[in-house]
Parts: structure tokens; C-alpha cells; sequence
């Protein structure tokens, strides 16, 4: 029988669908592993509500599990404590980096909800702080969208939620 | 009658309200899906289109559920008319213009924010976890339309005039967002629903805050249509559910 870090493990193996050099654990919507006499028991949280990539991520676990000769699981989805982009690994913002999107600020929507209060970001190219928002809901649930005013490139930024 | 079934009922009438709410305003904002003014915008309509049939799926199914008869979220959403539908009227209007869209979802939204932040408080477990998750989207929704309305309201007189316009065509729909019904008395003396009054204060303090940014008059009281909770619709209802339960009602358990 597989051990949790073993789970654990594989699940480094699953990618975001549509940010694909994030995994489901540097995503951070692993929330619990356990291992019983019954199997493993994988608890993942939704990032957004609506988000399509949900039921292919869990259809890609699945796929992995089985792969990997596990048979013997199951996965329970839980909305509470609701997913937070500060649960996204320090591994995970690097990459996202790497890949050119600026990764999340630190913490959760901004509580001032009314007014125009666009955070500062930095440029995933060229590293410039002279940069604007362009869109606040860009080409995935999760992102908006940038532009750099030094290099002149867009870029989507990983929304804090 | 048993206590717990009355409660358990008056929950799955609740709960069916809410998911018939943001599915049906969901799908209205779908229908901008390669219509918008801009790029940006029309990409804006849609992500929060997605969130909220987001949001209604976990209702739905939630209320699939409560029901105990095996009727799962897209039973509900497909397979039932239009008098069964419980959604507030106001999300059924149709798009009209930008600004129309715009203040439609503005009303709604402030609503559905401040429900949902009165929700983090309910007894229930599960009510309580749909609000944590789906109040963050709602936050962000609600500064959206509300940085819209502002900038089209103070902006030229055409635009202006179409967001007047607007919520005067609008108001008579919004009082049916906080119009109860006899079972949910239960659900507030149980401390699972929020009382109405409360929701309905913050709701006029963020639209007097808007709105008054945005230069634009909260119309006096007219005449107030409040029925979608008894299943009473305007004609607009059974247009959008022709289109959007077609494929189901076409081709019964259809799969892709
Ligand atoms: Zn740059």
C-alpha cells in the first residue's frame, strides 16, 4: 500500500490544466491525505467556483493514481476554508514566474471593495514596477490582465483571491 | 408536522432561490459571450458569468440533496419549468445595453454580497461554506460593475441618460430580492437565514454610496413586482430556459 508521501509524491505529478507547470500541490488545493486500511483518502478545495479546470484536475488525479497502481482511493472535494492564492508553494510562484505570470501578492482580496485600488506588480519579463491593469478578469478565472510600460509587453498576473 | 422536516423543507426552497438566482443571472451574462463593447469587458462578462454558475451549482446540488429524491444539480437546472423556477426577477431581465446589463448586475450584486456575508454566520455548515468560497468572486464582481456604473453615470450625458435610464426601467424588480416567504421564519428563528431587514440596509447604503458617485438618482417608489419566489415570472423566463434547457429537454441524458 502506498504511503502518504508517496501520494503525495505523485500528486507532484498532476499539473493545472491551464497553468501547466503548477501542480495540484504547489497549487495548493491538496488539503488532506490519509492513508487507512481502506486506501487513501485525497481531500482537494475548488480555487474558483466555476472554474472548468476543477473536474479535469480530478479526473487527472484519478488518471495518475491509477497509473501509478493505486486502485484503492477516493477524493472528496470540501469548499471551507475556501482556497486562498497565499496557499500557492513559494516553488509554485517561482515557476509561475518563469512562465511570465507575475505571481500572487501576498493575502486575499483587497476588503476595500469599492473604489479603484489596483496593487502594484512587477513586470514577470523585465522586472519593471511601471506597469497597469488592463483588464481585471483575463484569459482564465484566476488572472488579469497586465501590460509593462518598459518593455511593452502584456502579461497576465495571478489575481489574489 | 415534525419540526425537522418543516425545516428541512423551508431549506430546500431557500437554498433552490439562491441557485435558481445565480444560475439564471449566470446565464444572462453568458449571452454577452462574444458581444461585448470590448475585448477586456466582454471577457470580464463572462469569467463573472462562470462564477456565478458556479455558485449555483453548489446550491443546486446542495438542494438536490435536501430534496432526498436523487435529482441532481442539472435535473434541477434543466428539467423543471418555468413556475417551478424561484429565482428573483430581476436576474431575468433581459441584457438590453451595456449600462442596462451593467446596473442589473450592480443591483444584484450588492444584494448577493451582502447575503452572502450575512451567510458566513449561519448555523448551517453548508450554507456557511458556499458563502466563504463564493463571497471572494462576489467581492471582486461587486467592484466591477460598481467602477462601470461610476465611470458611465459620470461620464457623458449619453451615458448617463442610458444608466437612468436604466435603474428606472429596473427599480420595480428589486424589492422581490428581499421578499421572503412563509417559510423563512423557520430558517431565521433557526439562525440558518439572515433577516431580510439587515441584508436590505447594507444593500441601500452601498447604492446610496454608488450611486451617488456615479451621479445617478435612486428612483422613488413605484410599483414593485415581487413574485419569483412563488414562481410568478415575466414573459423573459421562459425564453431563456427555452434556449438554455434545450439541449436536455432535445436529447434527454445527453452527455459530452
Ligand atoms: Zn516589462
Amino acid at each position: 500500500m502506498a504511503t502518504r508521501e508517496q501520494i503525495l509524491d505523485y500528486l507532484q505529478e498532476v499539473f493545472d490544466p491551464e497553468v501547466p507547470v503548477l501542480s495540484v500541490v504547489d497549487l495548493g488545493i491538496i488539503r488532506k491525505i490519509e492513508v487507512d486500511a481502506e486506501g487513501s483518502h485525497i481531500t482537494i478545495t475548488p480555487t474558483y467556483t466555476g472554474c472548468p479546470a476543477m473536474n479535469v484536475i480530478e479526473d487527472d488525479i484519478r488518471a495518475k493514481l491509477k497509473e501509478k497502481g493505486i486502485s484503492q482511493f477516493d477524493i472528496k472535494t470540501i469548499l471551507s476554508p475556501a482556497w486562498t492564492t497565499d496557499w500557492i508553494s513559494d516553488e509554485g510562484k517561482r515557476k509561475l514566474k518563469e512562465y511570465g505570470i507575475a505571481p500572487p501578492e501576498k493575502s486575499s482580496p483587497d476588503k476595500s471593495i469599492l473604489g479603484n485600488h489596483a496593487k502594484l506588480i512587477k513586470c514577470p519579463r523585465c522586472g519593471s514596477a511601471d506597469t497597469e491593469m488592463k483588464s481585471f478578469f483575463g484569459s482564465t478565472a484566476c488572472k488579469s490582465l497586465y501590460v509593462c510600460n518598459t518593455c511593452k509587453e502584456p502579461f497576465d498576473y495571478f489575481k489574489c483571491i | 408536522m415534525n419540526d425537522t422536516n418543516a425545516v428541512n423543507k423551508a431549506l430546500f426552497d431557500y437554498v433552490l432561490w439562491l441557485g435558481d438566482t445565480s444560475l439564471i443571472i449566470g446565464h444572462r451574462l453568458s449571452e454577452w459571450c462574444g458581444h461585448g463593447p470590448i475585448l477586456e469587458e466582454d471577457i470580464a462578462l463572462t469569467n463573472i458569468s462562470l462564477d456565478l454558475i458556479g455558485q449555483a451549482r453548489l446550491y443546486l446540488s446542495y438542494a438536490g440533496e435536501l430534496e432526498g429524491k436523487g435529482r441532481s444539480e442539472d435535473d434541477l437546472a434543466y428539467l423543471r419549468d418555468v413556475m417551478a423556477y424561484k429565482n428573483s426577477i430581476l436576474t431575468e431581465q433581459l441584457n438590453g445595453d451595456f449600462a442596462n446589463t451593467m446596473m442589473r448586475q450592480f443591483l444584484f450584486t450588492a444584494f448577493s454580497y451582502h447575503l452572502q456575508t450575512a451567510l458566513l454566520s449561519s448555523t448551517n455548515e453548508h450554507l456557511r461554506a458556499i458563502a466563504e468560497k463564493a463571497v471572494k468572486e462576489t467581492t471582486y464582481h461587486l467592484r466591477h460593475c460598481s467602477d462601470w456604473l461610476i465611470r458611465l453615470g459620470d461620464g457623458t450625458e449619453e451615458s448617463h441618460k442610458r444608466v437612468q435610464d436604466a435603474i428606472d426601467n429596473l427599480w420595480m424588480f428589486t424589492d422581490d430580492m428581499f421578499e421572503g416567504v412563509e417559510g423563512d421564519k423557520l430558517l431565521i428563528a433557526e439562525k440558518i437565514a439572515p433577516d431580510m431587514a439587515g441584508v436590505r440596509k447594507q444593500w441601500d447604503a452601498t447604492l446610496k454610496q454608488i450611486l451617488d458617485d456615479a451621479t445617478i438618482k435612486i428612483p422613488e417608489r413605484t410599483f414593485m413586482m415581487k413574485s419569483g419566489r412563488k414562481g410568478i415570472h415575466t414573459e423573459h423566463l421562459g425564453f431563456l430556459l427555452a434556449e438554455m434547457q434545450f439541449m436536455q429537454r432535445a436529447y434527454p441524458g445527453a452527455k459530452w
